[in-house]
């Protein structure tokens, strides 16, 4: 081998990958992270970790309190709700469906979001009109009602509401895409491909998408929050995830009229866990944000 | 030379920008005539918006929406590209006919490798498999003189200094063995001793490859360096055109001559820099007459009133100018000159 000396002190292949290092953990948000991590290895593991079958309650174990409070037991850590079923297992489960309704949601809405983002951005004309004004009713439009309106159509059910909550909220993707694929467009690299003789699909797909997915990732996390919250809401309304199947706004919603008589733990468990798992998403999100930001990049 | 035919034959080619209510026409290009050789080298000057870029995007047909190639004929390689469908022209863009853009620096997608970038034309005309098109990326990044390619296929765009990058573009352009090669102003961006580098490998590309060139540019020097024939622009039209060295020596059109005689020199250190005065006209209402008349130190009277037709003062050459017809009165033209 004969390499000149100057090529030999080039970082190697190894260095390069986008380590650890590379992203320096200094300002990596750790708790969120292990909150979240936490959260879906609780989801994935459900079946070992519950006590209790999540759906199935007995009814002489009705309002039992917490452990720690007079009258509580430790069959039942976090107490048990008005079927004497164990909130515990039910929070345990029910972290399976904000999970996966989660993550789908977010991913269906991206890809439709990005699909039409790029499509706008990059052929303009006419195509573009249409996107956009379609982009702009649909913000334009409640999104909760159109939400519930939706799932009053195609009835209840967690995939459902993967399906809706997705064709609900494509558009904030549609939108940050288009912007990124105008300037893109006109950078030289994208004319170098046409005078190349790419076809207007090689480019979006080759030069185009890998540009913008940094963004739709960021997006994503950021939105992963909003669309647990509105799965919250929607099973909270009834019109979400179907009873019996633990969802945590149906348990917040099972749990409303408990409240008043002091039946507490019904709701507060339910509600910190979305309080815990939007807030760890939002922070890892903006933390992404930063850390992805072309500006802030080392390219 | 003559005798073989034309790589490229532009017929009374124009090419026009609309405004979207269709009042305003801009005359980018307009009924330019020329013709390229293989193995040849031309050069396209003229001022800022005197149509050169419009006129390259033109022979790629790349042109942005609002502009129409609205008569005239591109003959390449026996075929009009004029008539081509979109499809038709993909496959020959990058692979018969390539380009090398005004910024080659940004010119690099910054998330690819170099190898995959410099195989891509390969691979989207020729279905080359990956290996294969590797392995010529490798051998074309040794054509263009990069050091040790077997590593730099595998690094980014930004590992790279400037000249590099430029010689990728380079090898990019000629990945599929075009037969012609249109560089837009490729060495602006570049500092003079890389300008130099750069010129030299694309000269020894030519030889190899017996590849036509077009050259944009607006630095004569590089043109008496590389072109056999100019083509000096201005206004949208072909003022001149011919071979280099005749033209250098006697320029038949007034403009060329305040282009060659406004490159600073050495050897005048004393002189003020001449300028060309004036500003050139407005491409969406041009004068009736020669468009450069209001500028021009020899204006005759008819200058003003019809645009000259192409006149070929002498074999091989043209000129825009009522000074070269030839059947003009000998007395009116040689007088100007003479009080010139």
């Amino acid at each position: 081998m004969s390499i000149p000396a100057d090529v030999l002190r080039l970082p190697s292949r190894a260095l390069r990958l986008p380590s650890l290092k590379k992203l320096r953990l200094g300002s990596f948000p750790i708790i969120p992270a292990t909150i979240l991590v936490a959260i879906a290895l609780i989801a994935l593991f459900a079946n070992q970790l519950a006590p209790h079958n999540p759906e199935v309650g007995s009814l002489t174990a009705r309002f039992k309190p917490p452990f720690w409070l007079k009258g509580g037991t430790y069959q039942y850590l976090l107490g048990t709700d008005q079927l004497g079923r164990d909130v515990l297992s039910r929070l345990i489960f029910g972290a399976r469906v904000s999970m996966v309704v989660g993550i789908t949601a977010v991913a269906v809405a991206g890809v439709i979001g990005t699909f039409l983002g790029i499509l706008s951005g990059y052929l303009g004309g006419w195509v573009d009109q249409v996107i956009m004004r379609l982009t702009d009713t649909w913000l334009a439009l409640p999104a909760l009602t159109f939400a519930i309106f939706l799932s009053a159509i195609v009835g209840p059910s967690m995939w459902n509401i993967v399906i809706i909550l997705g064709i609900t909220y494509w558009t904030r993707y549609a939108r940050v895409i288009r912007g990124e694929v105008l300037s893109l467009r006109e950078r030289e690299f994208v004319r170098l491909a046409i005078v190349a003789g790419c076809s207007k699909w090689t480019i979006m797909r080759r030069h185009i998408l890998p540009n913008v997915i940094n963004s739709a990732i960021v997006i994503g996390t950021l939105m992963i929050g909003v669309v647990i919250i509105t799965e919250a809401t929607l099973s909270f309304l009834g019109v979400g995830v179907p009873p019996p199947q633990p969802a945590w706004g149906l348990m917040l919603s099972d749990g409303k009229q408990g409240l008043m008589v002091g039946y507490w733990w019904l709701t507060v468990f339910p509600g910190l866990c979305i309080m815990l798992m939007v807030l760890s998403a939002n922070l890892l999100g903006d933390w992404l944000r930063v850390k992805l930001d072309p500006q802030l990049r080392q390219l | 030379m003559m005798a073989e035919a034309a790589l490229l034959e532009l017929d009374r080619l124009s090419t026009h920008y609309v405004s979207a209510q269709g009042t305003r026409v801009v005359r980018a290009v307009d009924e330019v005539s020329l013709r390229v050789h293989a193995g040849e080298t031309l050069g396209i000057v003229g001022e800022s918006g005197s149509g050169k870029s419009t006129l390259a995007l033109t022979l790629l047909r790349v042109l942005p929406p609002a502009a129409r190639i609205v008569s005239g004929r591109m003959m390449f390689e026996g075929e009009d590209l004029v008539t081509k469908t979109d499809e038709e022209m993909e496959s020959i863009r990058g692979k018969r006919m390539a380009m090398v853009l005004q910024d080659p620096m940004a010119s690099l997608n910054p998330l690819f490798t170099i190898g995959n970038q410099v195989a891509e034309p390969l691979r989207v005309h020729e279905g080359t498999p990956k290996a294969k098109a590797w392995e010529r990326a490798r051998e074309l990044l040794k054509a263009v003189r990069i050091p040790s390619p077997e590593a730099r296929v595998r690094q980014y765009p930004h590992e790279m200094s400037g000249g590099m990058r430029q010689r990728i573009v380079g090898a990019i352009g000629i990945s599929c063995e075009p037969r012609l090669l249109i560089a837009d102003e490729p060495t602006t961006s570049l500092d003079l001793t890389i300008q130099a580098q750069y010129l030299n490998l694309l000269r020894d590309l030519q030889k190899q490859h017996n590849l036509a060139l077009i050259f944009i540019t607006h630095n004569l020097g590089i043109v008496a360096k590389m072109c056999d024939q100019l083509a000096v622009m201005y206004a949208g039209r072909l003022v001149e055109f011919g071979p280099v060295s005749r033209i250098f020596n006697a320029p038949a059109h007034p403009y060329t001559r305040a282009l060659l005689s406004s490159i600073p020199r050495m050897t005048e250190a004393d002189q003020r820099l001449t300028a060309i005065e004036g500003q050139p006209p407005d491409l969406s209402s041009l004068p009736p007459g020669c468009s450069f008349a209001a500028r021009c130190p020899q204006a005759m009277p008819q200058c003003r009133e019809a645009a000259p037709p192409v006149f070929e003062p002498e074999a091989g050459r043209t000129a825009r100018c009522w000074l070269a017809d030839p059947y003009a009165t000998a007395a009116a033209p040689r007088a100007v000159v003479g009080a010139a």
